[in-house]
């Protein structure tokens, strides 16, 4: 494998040293653990979910430690349960929404750092830094009081703007109220990210290409698309990708604020799905089998980002 | 020019409003942490209070369990991150100095591992902890921990190596340092701030976890902190929102500190390691 660092003489000089230190054997002894001990925390277990997905496994099997295979069984109930199914398309449009409001607020208030004054810009990342340094299951315990219907300030404040008679209002009495509330905690706590990467990515657009267009008579929106966009495409495919993993298995904010009780299969997600049916049924084959899938769904949706991060790493 | 100067007070306007409204809920947190009960449960809201009060969070930390769950916090965290740097600065040593066959197909699991979602491996990971009897045990939760830790840590150290300068490492073998000595004597000091920041970055994933401590852990005494700040919502009739948003305040506290310290550092990192709440 030729790498880039051996087409200067000074470079050869390193990487023969190097390469003369660790003979042929040195990197995989230095990888070596990482992969032993991987490969019992994780590889074990994942070897053991798909043993578990064909077995019965439920507390007493839990007790004896020795599950009772019963082939594709598991599969067959999740695969013919319309819950699933629900679910499933739950997910994807509650992941759309959460994506779709994160990635277009973040660029645009990205863009809008650009714009302003020096002590706007400390002022606004300062903050940005600190929500984005919240612990998620802090920000659900803030929303949860922020929110409350008694005396949630949230009412308070959208009746004193006239939004509208938000008295009392309870915003966990619907399956869309519900998740409307998830998504706005969710974006708010994912905005710093977004806002602070996209804004870095804009810092390496040439101002005097955009003055240049400027001056050609170009619109500021013909600008974005023609000079803007294509220098932070990459970094926005990159965050879209990440954010629709993360949005797509998201749990402690839905689970922690639609709260245990009040969750039912009418507004499950993904993850809450698998937690309720397999972890909190003790019906740990079913489980399995369910998180094989969504494991599945999430493998396919990461390709992109996996392939684009490993051609980094190659690289380098 | 007179159009940009009122196109930037409409922006610096923008700009402040937004501030405003992302940072309220932490605003609100700690004003209410500090705040006297009438003025908490009055249904029109105090923005300062004048009277302010301590007095939740004495409510919050002499509540059951919150200073052994805190110590079973601090335990983890410290455990998964010592164990996740020794452990990943060799392999990311490996990667960043090193061509061998098999390289990509580490990276890949490096990168692909961060990717599962951590709700997924906890069916597999409670069955073989419990067949081992790690279930209800910290070291259960540490094992759970180093399973996003380490991918983490070797993907971020990586860049940190790379970045040391060769000349440096050069000098080192030029002296004939030893293999050993040349790792310990140039590498580690170069690499240190690198190890710094990867590891808060490794404390702040950890005491933030929630759902694999949730699993694993029933004993209340047993608990971590975030575990803990999840159970403190009672009934939602009686709720205590004062000691809630205390106890809240206190358990982000040493995310936050941790956070604004390393926040410039690991930004890049971030991008590619890719590890959120």
């Amino acid at each position: 494998m030729a790498s880039a660092a051996e087409t200067t003489p000074r470079s050869r000089r390193r990487s023969l040293s190097w390469r003369r230190v660790g003979s042929g054997a040195v990197p995989y002894g230095l990888i070596l653990p990482v992969i032993v001990v991987l490969g019992a925390i994780l590889g074990y277990p994942i070897y053991s979910l798909v043993r578990l997905s064909l077995q019965q496994y439920g507390l007493f099997e839990l007790i004896r430690h020795q599950g009772r295979y019963i082939g594709l069984h598991n599969f067959g109930l999740v695969l013919h349960d319309p819950v699933f199914w629900h679910t499933v398309v739950r997910t994807i449009i509650f992941t759309i929404a959460n994506v779709g409001l994160t990635m277009a607020l973040g660029t645009l208030t990205a863009l809008l750092l650009v714009r302003v004054s020096a002590w706007v810009r400390i002022l606004l990342t300062a903050g940005l830094v600190l929500v984005w340094a919240m612990p998620p299951v802090v920000a659900v315990q803030v929303w949860n009081w922020m929110t409350n219907y008694q005396n949630g300030v949230l009412n308070y404040i959208l009746t004193e703007l006239h939004v509208g008679n938000y008295f009392h209002h309870d915003w966990y009495a619907t399956t869309f109220s519900q998740l409307g509330i998830v998504t706005v905690l969710i974006v708010w706590g994912a905005l710093p990210f977004v806002i602070i990467t996209v804004y870095a990515a804009l810092s390496q657009v040439p101002g005097e290409l955009i003055e240049a267009a400027e001056i050609d008579g170009a619109r500021p929106w013909q600008v974005f698309l023609d000079v803007t966009m294509p220098v932070i495409r990459p970094v926005l495919l990159i965050l879209t990708s990440l954010s629709i993993l993360w949005d797509f298995g998201v749990f402690t904010q839905p689970y922690l604020l639609i709260g245990q009780p009040a969750i039912h299969p009418g507004n499950y997600l993904m993850a809450i799905y698998l937690f309720e049916e397999g972890y909190f049924k003790n019906d740990y084959g079913r489980g399995a089998a369910i998180s094989l899938l969504m494991l599945v769904i999430v493998a396919a949706m990461s390709v992109v980002y996996v392939r684009k991060m490993v051609r980094i790493g190659e690289v380098q | 020019v007179t159009r940009r100067q009122s196109n930037r007070a409409l922006w610096n306007t923008i700009g402040v409003a937004l501030f405003v409204v992302m940072v309220f809920p932490i605003f609100w947190m700690i004003s209410t942490a500090f705040k006297p009960d009438d003025e908490i449960n009055s249904r029109v809201p105090t923005w300062f209070s004048m009277h302010p009060t301590l007095s939740h969070f004495g409510t919050a930390i002499h509540r059951p369990f919150f200073w052994v769950d805190v110590k079973n916090s601090l335990i983890v965290v410290l455990v998964t991150v010592a164990v996740a740097m020794v452990l990943s600065l060799l392999a990311a040593v490996a990667l960043a100095k090193y061509r061998f066959t098999g390289r990509k197909l580490f990276i890949v699991l490096m990168i692909g591992i961060q990717m599962l979602p951590g709700v997924g491996l906890i069916i597999p990971l409670y069955v073989v902890l419990a067949r081992y009897h790690q279930v209800n045990t910290l070291t259960g939760v540490i094992i759970t921990y180093l399973t996003f830790a380490l991918p983490f840590s070797v993907w971020t150290l990586r860049g940190f190596v790379l970045g040391i300068p060769k000349d440096l490492e050069e000098a080192a073998m030029v002296d004939g340092s030893s293999r050993l000595g040349a790792f310990l004597r140039i590498l580690l000091p170069l690499v240190a701030p690198g190890l710094v920041a990867t590891s808060v970055f490794a404390f702040i994933t950890s005491w933030n976890e929630y759902i694999f401590a949730r699993i694993l852990l029933n004993d209340q005494g047993k608990q971590t902190a975030t575990v803990w700040l999840s159970y403190f919502l009672g009934s939602s009739k009686n709720t205590d929102w004062g000691g809630l948003m205390a106890g809240s305040t206190l358990v982000a506290i040493p995310v936050v500190v941790f956070f604004l310290l390393i926040q410039r550092r690991i930004a890049f990192g971030l991008t590619a390691g890719a590890v959120r709440g």
